[in-house]
C-alpha cells in the first residue's frame, strides 16, 4: 500500500512527463547527480525496454515488497493517471472540435512541441559537454533516419544500437 | 485481414512492439506511434496527434499514459486499456525478471558499454520525436513562436512546465492562435 502510494504520488507530480521531471528534480533543484551522472542513471532504466519510470517501480517495488511489491509501485504509477486520460480521451473525442476549443489545443500542442525540444536540447547539451565522439554521429544518424527520413523505428534501431555499442566498447578498450 | 474487426489485436500488437522498442522511455517511440497512427493505419491526422501528445504532456503521470489517449482516439475505453496493457506488459515482465535475478546494481563493465551505446540512440530519438510533434503541432507563425517560447522558458530557466502549457492555453482561448 505504501508502495502504490508512493508512486501514485509520483506519478501526481509529474506534470509535463516524467522525464522532463525527474531531470528537474534531481539535476538541477536537488542537485542529487550531475547532468551527466543523470545520463548514464537514465540509461541505467535504458538498458531495459520500456518507460523508464515503469521499471524503476517494477524494480524497485519487487526489492522492497516482492512481486506483490513490483505490482503495487507499478500500478500506482500508472493506475490513475491512466484512468484520467481515458477521461480525458472521452472530453476530447466530445469536444475537441468546438470552435472556442481550437485555439487551446494548438497553443497546448505548441507548448508540448516546445518542451520536448528542450528535452533533447539538454540532451544533447550534456553529451557534446566535453569532446566530439563518434557516438555522436550514431545520434546524428538516429535522428536523421528516424526524425526526417522516417524510416522504421525497429530498422533504424537493428543496424544502429549494435553499432552505437561495439563504439562504447571501442572507446573504452 | 480487416482492421475494423480485429482494432483491439492491432492496437495490442502494434504496442506491444513499441513496449519492446521503447530504449531510454517512452517518447522514443513516438516517432514510430505517428508513423503507425498517422501514416500507415490513418487512424487520425497530424493535427490530433500532435494535440493529443499535449494532453498526456499536461496531465501528471509517465509519458508513456499517452498510449491510453491513442488507444482511447482508435477504440474507446477497451481500446485505453488495451493498448497500456500491451504497452507495459512486455518491458515490465522483462523488468520483473532482471529484478529476480539482480537484486543490486553491479558496476559490470558489459552493462557499463551498453548504457553508453544505448545514450546516443536514445538522444537521436528524443530529438526525432521533438521533430515530430512540432512539425505536427506548428502550423503557423503563432503555434512556431509559442513552441519557440516554450523551448526557451524550459531550457533556459527552471520554471514549472505547466506554465509555458497554461499560458499557451490561456492564449488559445483567448483566440490569438
Amino acid at each position: 500500500m505504501e508502495l502504490f502510494l508512493g508512486f501514485a504520488k509520483i506519478a501526481a507530480c509529474g506534470f509535463g512527463g516524467v522525464l522532463a521531471w525527474s531531470r528537474r528534480i534531481i539535476v538541477q533543484e536537488r542537485g542529487w547527480l550531475g547532468a551527466e551522472e543523470f545520463n548514464e542513471q537514465l540509461a541505467l532504466c535504458q538498458i531495459l525496454p520500456g518507460g523508464n519510470m515503469l521499471n524503476f517501480s517494477v524494480m524497485y517495488g519487487y526489492r522492497v515488497g516482492g512481486t506483490l511489491g513490483a505490482l503495487a509501485a507499478l500500478i500506482g504509477l500508472i493506475g490513475p493517471p491512466t484512468l484520467l486520460m481515458i477521461l480525458a480521451g472521452m472530453l476530447y473525442r466530445r469536444y475537441g472540435d468546438l470552435p472556442a476549443l481550437r485555439g487551446v489545443f494548438a497553443g497546448l500542442a505548441a507548448a508540448a512541441a516546445g518542451l520536448l525540444v528542450a528535452t533533447a536540447a539538454q540532451m544533447i547539451g550534456a553529451s557534446v559537454k566535453h569532446r566530439l565522439r563518434p557516438t555522436h554521429v550514431v545520434a546524428a544518424l538516429t535522428l536523421v533516419g528516424v526524425g526526417v527520413l522516417r524510416w522504421p523505428l525497429l530498422w533504424v534501431m537493428a543496424v544502429l544500437t549494435p553499432v552505437s555499442v561495439a563504439l562504447a566498447w571501442w572507446e573504452r578498450r | 485481414m480487416s482492421e475494423g474487426s480485429n482494432i483491439y489485436l492491432v492496437l495490442l500488437a502494434n504496442f506491444a512492439v513499441f513496449s519492446l522498442m521503447a530504449v531510454g522511455g517512452a517518447n522514443s517511440t513516438v516517432p514510430e506511434m505517428h508513423r503507425q497512427a498517422v501514416e500507415i493505419h490513418q487512424w487520425m491526422g497530424d493535427r490530433t496527434f500532435s494535440e493529443l501528445f499535449a494532453i498526456a504532456q499536461a496531465a501528471p503521470g509517465p509519458n508513456v499514459v499517452f498510449v491510453a489517449l491513442l488507444g482511447d482516439y482508435v477504440a474507446g475505453v477497451p481500446g485505453a486499456l488495451a493498448a497500456m496493457f500491451a504497452m507495459c506488459a512486455p518491458s515490465c515482465t522483462i523488468a520483473y525478471g532482471v529484478a529476480r535475478v539482480i537484486d543490486r546494481f553491479e558496476k559490470a563493465r558489459w552493462r557499463v558499454v551498453i548504457q553508453a551505446g544505448l545514450v546516443p540512440v536514445t538522444i537521436g530519438l528524443v530529438a526525432s520525436s521533438a521533430l515530430i510533434v512540432a512539425r505536427a503541432a506548428d502550423r503557423n507563425a503563432a503555434t512556431l513562436l509559442i513552441t519557440g517560447a516554450s523551448f526557451a522558458l524550459c531550457y533556459w530557466t527552471r520554471v514549472t512546465p505547466l506554465l509555458p502549457l497554461g499560458l499557451a492555453a490561456v492564449l488559445g482561448l483567448t483566440g490569438s492562435i
